[in-house]
């Protein structure tokens, strides 16, 4: 067996069971915990796919980023480190058709596509990271797209501060 | 074998595998996996060193002895504390997350041992050469931040968590001047690797070309760090001892090494994006000169961040994050901008890219000086007219 399929096929299985941990463990900070495997367990396998800045970008956002800010918020809530309700509402059956709906779907586009049985794309020539970058602002390529997606993020930013402020904008205490 | 001992070993490992029966690709994947426990190992045992080396300091800094029992100039103190410590009992408290709270050290240790793997510590010795290594270099400080988080939480106590909530605060908000000034390195190499910007530092070092920025890095690293003066995650005198506050005996020592490990460090980054890695006379021929050289730049700065944690006091949490996002935020946003417009134009004109670079640096110091002044002056005449006696108000900016 090769080395790679090896530390494939962990990390898949580390992947999915921490995914399943997600949605099945009882406190809502041990989720949180868990998502931040099942997100490193996504960027392992990026990085088998030699996409290393999709790897690197994964952990720098959805880890320290995103799992981050979700692990404050739950921290910050009261009452809400032992969650002690069911674990399902009547509509589970509704949300696990949909789900394996979706899986379905996408199982088929991958096996329809010719490329996905090629295994491991081999490494891009030259330099990908330059190339992606170009992509992203070049005419031709995805700078419509990019510019919104800042605009976007402007604007969630001036509304954050808009938000944050507080009424009384002479009063500019501290943190506390 | 003189010249290049690091390939030399490597060949022969490799040489040993293959008459043990592995096939090649196994063969460098063990290799691999082995590099990385050396690597870690060399750095953790390096800790011992390190720490006493930093108390010594201090304690000259401070007109005293340090320690002096254990060993030649007390030399093996840190590994008597190490034994002490191992004897100790691993208190777990009452109601605290028993797997969260074991895994949280682990976690902080490996997000600094981690940084290591991308840099190159000498021609042709570097854990990986990623393509995208200044943003491994962000990517794996989130975990320790993470890290501190769960130790926090995990413990139970209000102090811990309060004192995991600063660590948010800080960490992540100083996280964003640095990324930027990141950047700087990344523009004038025009790549991510660290082991291109190195190789682009063959000339001259970015310190020449990008001053401000690579004082900012440093800053910021020791925010990151939690260490004096921004040392809040820990304030002994507000929070007890902040998030590590119910860690005994070798979890609490995880969080020590890995703090004192840190330091050393960012002096290993600031080396390697600033100052030419193990670039220096005859490296190129000797690697293992190269390393020397990368090690000397690295402990210099080491030896400037012990140097400041021994004279500035802590700051206070406002100033804290005033002085990130009122001033090194603003300065990093713009000195990254200056930068990549005045790269691009010498390119264009064919003007002396350093110079360029020193003068554009040089300006854009005195327009921050200068609007630090007007700034100081608003606030006291602000403060007169309100009746307000003369501001005993430390402005961090100031100090810069």
């Amino acid at each position: 067996m090769e080395p790679l399929k090896l530390i494939f096929l962990l990390a898949g299985a580390v992947t999915l069971l921490s995914a399943l941990m997600v949605v099945t463990t009882r406190k809502l900070v041990h989720a949180a915990l868990w998502l931040v495997l099942t997100l490193a367990g996504v960027s392992v396998l990026f990085v088998l796919l030699n996409a290393a800045f999709l790897a690197i970008v994964q952990v720098v956002i959805y880890i320290g980023a995103i799992a981050i800010l979700i692990i404050f918020a739950v921290m910050l809530t009261r009452g809400s480190m032992d969650d002690t309700g069911p674990q399902t509402n009547r509509r589970w059956w509704l949300a696990g058709l949909i789900a394996v709906g979706l899986f379905a779907g996408i199982l088929l586009l991958v096996v329809s596509e010719p490329a996905a049985s090629a295994g491991v794309p081999a490494e891009a020539p030259g330099d990908s990271l330059r190339q992606l970058g170009l992509a992203l602002v070049s005419v031709d390529g995805y700078v419509l797209p990019f510019e919104l997606a800042s605009v976007l993020l402007l604007a969630a930013l001036i509304g954050a501060i808009f938000v944050a402020r507080p009424p009384d904008a002479a009063s500019e205490g501290g943190e506390e | 074998m003189i010249a290049d001992p690091f390939a030399w070993v490597y060949a022969q490992l490799t040489r040993l595998l293959l008459s043990l029966g592995m096939t090649a690709v196994w063969a460098q994947t063990t290799l691999r996996f082995v590099g990385a426990a050396v690597l870690a190992t060399v750095l953790l045992v390096s800790t011992f060193f390190l720490i006493w080396g930093e108390r010594k300091l201090l304690a000259r800094f401070q007109d005293r002895l340090g320690p002096n029992r254990v060993g030649p100039w007390g030399v093996f103190q840190t590994v008597a504390d190490f034994v002490k410590l191992i004897g100790k009992e691993i208190i777990i408290p009452t109601h605290a997350d028993k797997v969260v709270y074991l895994l949280a050290p682990l976690l902080v240790v490996l997000s600094v041992v981690g940084i290591w793997a991308v840099i190159p510590m000498a021609p042709g010795v570097v854990g990986t050469d990623l393509e995208v290594g200044v943003l491994y270099i962000v990517a794996i400080g989130a975990i320790g931040t993470l890290g501190i988080m769960m130790a926090g939480w995990s413990s139970n106590n209000k102090y811990a968590l309060i004192g995991a909530f600063r660590s948010v605060a800080q960490l992540v908000s100083y996280e964003v001047p640095m990324v930027l000034v990141l950047l700087v390195p990344v523009i004038l190499a025009s790549s991510m690797s660290l082991v291109g910007i190195v190789d682009a530092q063959a000339g001259m070092w970015f310190i020449v070309m990008a001053p401000v920025a690579a004082l900012v890095f440093l800053v910021t690293s020791i925010a990151e760090n939690g260490r004096a003066p921004f040392d809040l995650l820990e304030a002994e005198s507000e929070i007890v001892a902040g998030f590590n506050i119910e860690y005994s005996a070798l979890a609490f020592g995880m969080f020590f090494v890995a703090e004192f490990l840190h330091s050393f460090t960012i002096g290993a980054v600031v080396a390697t994006l600033f100052l030419g890695g193990w670039r220096g006379p005859g490296a190129e021929a000797y690697p293992l000169l190269g390393f020397v050289y990368f090690l000397l730049k690295t402990l210099a700065i080491w030896f400037l961040i012990v140097w400041i944690r021994a004279t500035l006091p802590r700051v206070r949490i406002d100033q804290m994050l005033g002085f990130n996002w009122k001033f090194l935020t603003p300065v990093a946003l713009g000195i990254l901008m200056l930068t990549a417009l005045v790269d691009k134009m010498s390119a264009a004109a064919g003007w002396n890219r350093a110079l360029v670079l020193i003068l554009a640096n040089a300006a854009a110091v005195t327009v921050i000086l200068l609007s630090v002044r007007a700034y100081a002056r608003f606030q006291r005449r602000t403060d007169q007219a309100k009746g307000l006696p003369a501001a005993v108000e430390a402005r961090p900016a100031a100090a810069h």
